[in-house]
């Protein structure tokens, strides 16, 4: 275990491994979870939230007691049991965070989406004959995607928490794969004699989470014509 | 033949009271139809049933709604979702939530001819520029390029009248379309809603609280009290001679700018309680059968 020096400027772990080279090795896994899991959960909860939120009646009564039920599961205690069961692995992190964070988009963007198909701008729509999809698509989403790029972006910071945290109690990929939680997990047993093993990962995920949701508030500026 | 006839129209909440009670009017090819009543009376409920676009929380029991000859009540959806579109349009009371505020002006003037009618693009860029400078819009080349957010309230409502002429439709439904307005935008808007109307001979539903719009836009009139006609009259012969009641207190609570010391009128108790029975009375008769 050594401190900074030239060639290891991050310092090596236990096992003499390079503390820089394993965060950049582990953000492989990081970022992979970040975007797939991420895009994936938004597509999933923004659709049933448009969709309820928009055409209402039954379909509203399907998502929102879908969503009740969903909220009433304890998150963590929910994703353990789902990695126990399908086995640790990239796709069952995946699987995990879009089955458990879908809600999230789900209730943002329905309560979103029935404020915008209040407008007149709907109604207007509507009488000039174009059908409940057409207006979901044309008229609603470009007005609710601003919420569904910056959610999509917080969701990505907290896709990367997750799997920190999978990892971190050893439920995430094969334990040979350096991961941001597996190194926090074991530089929290060195702490006093060799803090870089676990400080450098802790300050990368805070700043990866970090820059996750500034992105969010870059692109929804972008994305709004009001603020553009 | 009138174009739009409603027949005995009665709307009611799901499970709730009535909102409308067997309402009947008529308006004629060309022809304004004034629809005033205080709030909740069901002004706006008509012209939105006329056009298909009632909230889900409301049925209608009975009664026919004859476009061009055809009740649209009997219609499949999609049948009556094309022929209002085809010829009836809305002229909304709020120009700010009325444009979507994520497109350009142009788009929201031409995709709806594009998409839905099957107009060519440059047709109906064409036709959205006319329009545009026919409601007195002084830049429409910079005006089909804005945002909603970025034009007034006036300009925005000259906006969707422009809109709501593009499909060059029969009948036109305005949902008190100068509420939103400053007063001294209010005057010119209604002017160019008259005229375009006159030009166009587009008939017209307008709905207003406003006797003053009445006597200046419509011909004929309906006032409404609990969802039902209290009277159907001219715009002449209401003016002149009230029948019921209750028109008479309407016209009599319109503040009058030229005798300032009269104050405001309120609509007397007495009056009130007339029309009340009449409902109550009609409640009656539709519950024995």
């Amino acid at each position: 275990m050594q401190g900074t020096e030239p060639g290891y400027w991050l310092g090596t772990d236990s096992l003499g491994r390079d503390v820089l080279s394993r965060i950049l090795h582990g953000a492989r896994v990081a970022l992979a979870v970040a975007l797939v899991a991420g895009t994936i959960t938004c597509l999933v909860g923004a659709t049933l939230g448009l969709m309820a939120g928009f055409l209402r009646g039954w379909v509203d009564m399907v998502i929102s007691r879908l969503i009740d039920i969903w909220m009433a599961f304890p998150p963590v205690l929910f994703s353990i049991l789902l990695i126990a069961v399908l086995g640790p692995g990239l796709w069952s992190i995946i699987i995990a965070i879009v089955v458990i964070d879908w809600t999230r988009f789900a209730r943002v963007i329905r309560a979103e989406a029935m404020a915008q198909g209040a407008m007149d701008y709907v109604a207007s729509a509507r009488v000039a004959g174009r059908g409940r999809i057409g207006t979901m698509l044309r008229e609603i989403l470009p007005n609710v995607l601003p919420t569904i790029v910056v959610l999509l972006t917080l969701e990505m910071g907290i896709a990367v928490i997750v799997e920190a945290i999978l990892s971190f109690v050893n439920l995430s990929i094969s334990t040979d794969d350096p991961t941001w939680g597996g190194m926090i997990a074991e530089g929290r047993t060195s702490v006093h004699q060799a803090w870089w093993v676990l400080v450098f990962p802790l300050i990368t995920l805070f700043l990866t989470v970090l820059s996750f949701s500034q992105l969010g508030e870059g692109l929804k500026d972008r994305f709004d014509p009001v603020l553009r | 033949m009138s174009f739009l006839s409603i027949r005995n129209l009665s709307v009611r909440l799901k499970k709730g009271p009535p909102l409308l009670r067997r309402v009947s009017l008529e308006v004629a090819a060309g022809e304004v139809r004034g629809l005033v009543g205080e709030s909740g009376a069901g002004k706006s409920m008509i012209g939105k049933a006329v056009l298909g676009i009632l909230p889900p929380s409301v049925e209608v029991t009975e009664g026919e709604i004859l476009l061009d000859g055809v009740d649209l009540l009997r219609l499949p959806i999609a049948e009556r979702r094309r022929r209002i579109g085809a010829s009836a349009a809305l002229i909304p009371q709020d120009p700010l939530t009325a444009l979507n505020p994520s497109h350009r002006i142009g788009p929201q003037i031409t995709d709806r001819l594009v998409d839905i009618l099957g107009w060519t693009r440059a047709d109906a860029e064409a036709r959205a520029r006319a329009l545009l400078a026919e409601v007195q819009i002084p830049d429409p080349d910079r005006v089909l390029r804005s945002y909603p957010h970025e034009l007034s309230g006036g300009m925005r409502q000259r906006v969707l009248i422009a809109s709501a002429f593009a499909a060059e439709p029969k009948l036109i439904v305005a949902d008190e379309p100068t509420t939103a307005l400053d007063v001294t935008v209010q005057k010119q808007i209604l002017k160019l809603i008259a005229g375009m109307q006159a030009r166009h001979g587009t008939a017209l539903l307008f709905v207003t609280h406003d006797l003053g719009v009445v006597s200046k836009v419509c011909q004929k009139l309906s006032v409404l009290y609990a969802g039902m006609v209290v009277e159907d009259t001219s715009v002449a012969d209401f003016f002149a001679a009230p029948r019921h009641p209750y028109s008479a207190a309407l016209l009599a609570a319109t503040p009058k700018y030229t005798d300032p010391s009269a104050g405001l009128q309120p609509v007397p108790d007495t009056v009130i309680a007339t029309v009340q029975a009449e409902v109550a009375a009609f409640d009656r008769g539709t519950a024995r059968g």
